[in-house]
């Protein structure tokens, strides 16, 4: 599992590579969450999870993603996840995190309706 | 070890409505297309093979009762929610007063699980023996309690069995009715135990009212090794994943994404979705068995994992 992080004007864009299980929920965890927590530097109110990479989730890394989404809400942020796969999204549906979580097909989309600064600062590269 | 369930419902027992029947009915007439029927094997057969499960039966509405049958001639039960009251007619009705002894391992002490003790029939039977066990402290109090007034008309000290209690330890493993059996502490408001029965090379593992917070690494291994290899593992899959790392956090119950992770790192053979939520339709109980089923399919890494969905009267051989 890895972590990748670009910031395009107000929004945070963390990629998650991989898979995601018990074993190494704790590290997804650990690399995600100064991304959301107030005062970290580099920390962001919004923040895209862009998950076109990740293969599998386990019910210890969407317990993550919920408390990282906790934390974004306490800070008046948000935390959004785009570019599921189907395997990802089947599991989604099915932990009923579809209907908790924000959906967008593509990181674009997503800037597209939360930030439009921040997508014209992705496409100006 | 052939296993019944008598109660299969979480924390309230409910029962069908008139509405709910009609529902039923309605369904099933829709579903027949105006065909008839010229004899009752026909209907049958068209009840039994061509409707849903949840529109031509009910997961029942009795809170947990679970009996392990082991052919010895003894009887043994998980926890005694109201689906006691069935197994106890059950019993009358087959052993004509024959004195019987009743092997009665206990959960926890919620009153989803003991109050069917109450209208247990054979615990009013004069040589009969009743033999409950669990890890709680308090147990006797809580049965005493249960059966005395204002709750209860008939006082504990007029039943006409004999009634003990045993007090096991956890992870201490020990032979009960020819059973091995190992007591589990799991994570409930005021604890709840999982049971791991063993008997002839099979293993039958009763785990309600439990809560799995699975990114807990060693926790995740403790169930992964108590579920190990089990023939069936009976498991709370009370509420979705995401009401139990949300609203419903530490109210002490879990998930179908759970049973079906824990069983396959265990290597189970047998997952059994169990304790229905209260609220839950038949519909909604059918369709969270189809999208466990479904999760199970997309998941799997080698070995295949049987699902079902328990309901009141249902029976599993192992």
């Amino acid at each position: 599992m890895q972590v990748a992080v670009q910031r395009y004007a107000d929004v945070l864009v963390v990629a998650v590579d991989g898979r995601i299980d018990y074993v190494n929920a704790e590290e997804f965890k650990a690399a995600l969450m100064p991304y959301l927590t107030n005062g970290t530097a580099g920390a962001g109110n919004q923040v895209v999870l862009d998950l076109s990479r990740l293969e599998y989730i386990s019910s210890a890394g969407l317990r993550v993603l919920m408390i990282a989404a906790r934390e974004a809400k306490a800070r008046q942020g948000k935390l959004i996840a785009v570019a599921l796969q189907p395997v990802v999204r089947e599991i989604f549906e099915i932990s009923k995190f579809t209907l908790v979580f924000q959906l967008f097909d593509s990181v674009q989309d997503a800037l597209r309706q939360i930030s439009p600064t921040a997508l014209a600062a992705m496409k100006s590269g | 070890m052939r296993i019944r369930f008598w109660g299969t419902r979480g924390s309230l027992p409910v029962s069908l409505t008139a509405a709910d029947i009609k529902q039923k009915i309605v369904e099933s007439l829709i579903a027949a297309g105006g065909r008839a029927f010229k004899t009752r094997q026909d209907a049958q057969s068209f009840v039994e093979g061509e409707l849903p499960f949840s529109i031509s039966h009910t997961y029942g509405g009795n809170s947990s009762c679970v009996e392990i049958d082991t052919g010895t001639g003894e009887y043994v039960l998980c926890d005694l929610g109201t689906g006691a009251r069935p197994f106890g007619l059950h019993v009358m009705s087959q052993k004509k007063g024959a004195a019987s002894t009743f092997h009665i391992f206990l959960s926890h002490l919620h009153w989803d699980h003991i109050m069917g003790f109450p209208f247990l029939v054979p615990a009013y039977v004069p040589g009969n023996r009743v033999i409950i066990y669990g890890c709680h402290d308090a147990i006797e109090q809580a049965f005493r309690r249960q059966h005395s007034s204002p709750c209860f008309p008939v006082d504990f000290a007029q039943l006409g069995a004999k009634v003990e209690f045993v007090k096991l330890k956890t992870g201490v493993r020990q032979r009960v009715a020819g059973l091995e059996v190992t007591p589990k502490l799991q994570m409930h408001g005021g604890d709840s135990y999982g049971y791991r029965f063993e008997r002839d090379g099979k293993v039958v593992v009763y785990s309600t009212d439990s809560e799995h917070k699975t990114d807990d690494k060693a926790s995740t291994r403790e169930f992964v090794e108590f579920f190990s290899k089990a023939d069936l593992v009976i498991f709370d899959a009370m509420y979705s994943l995401a009401d139990t790392v949300s609203v419903k956090e530490d109210w002490g119950h879990s998930s179908n994404i759970v049973g079906v992770e824990l069983c396959q790192l265990a290597k189970a053979k047998h997952l059994c979705l169990f304790h229905h939520e209260p609220v839950y339709s038949d519909a909604k109980i059918a369709s969270v068995l189809e999208e466990t089923l479904r999760l199970e399919q997309i998941t799997r890494e080698g070995h295949p994992l049987r699902i079902s969905s328990a309901y009141d009267g249902m029976e599993i051989v192992v």
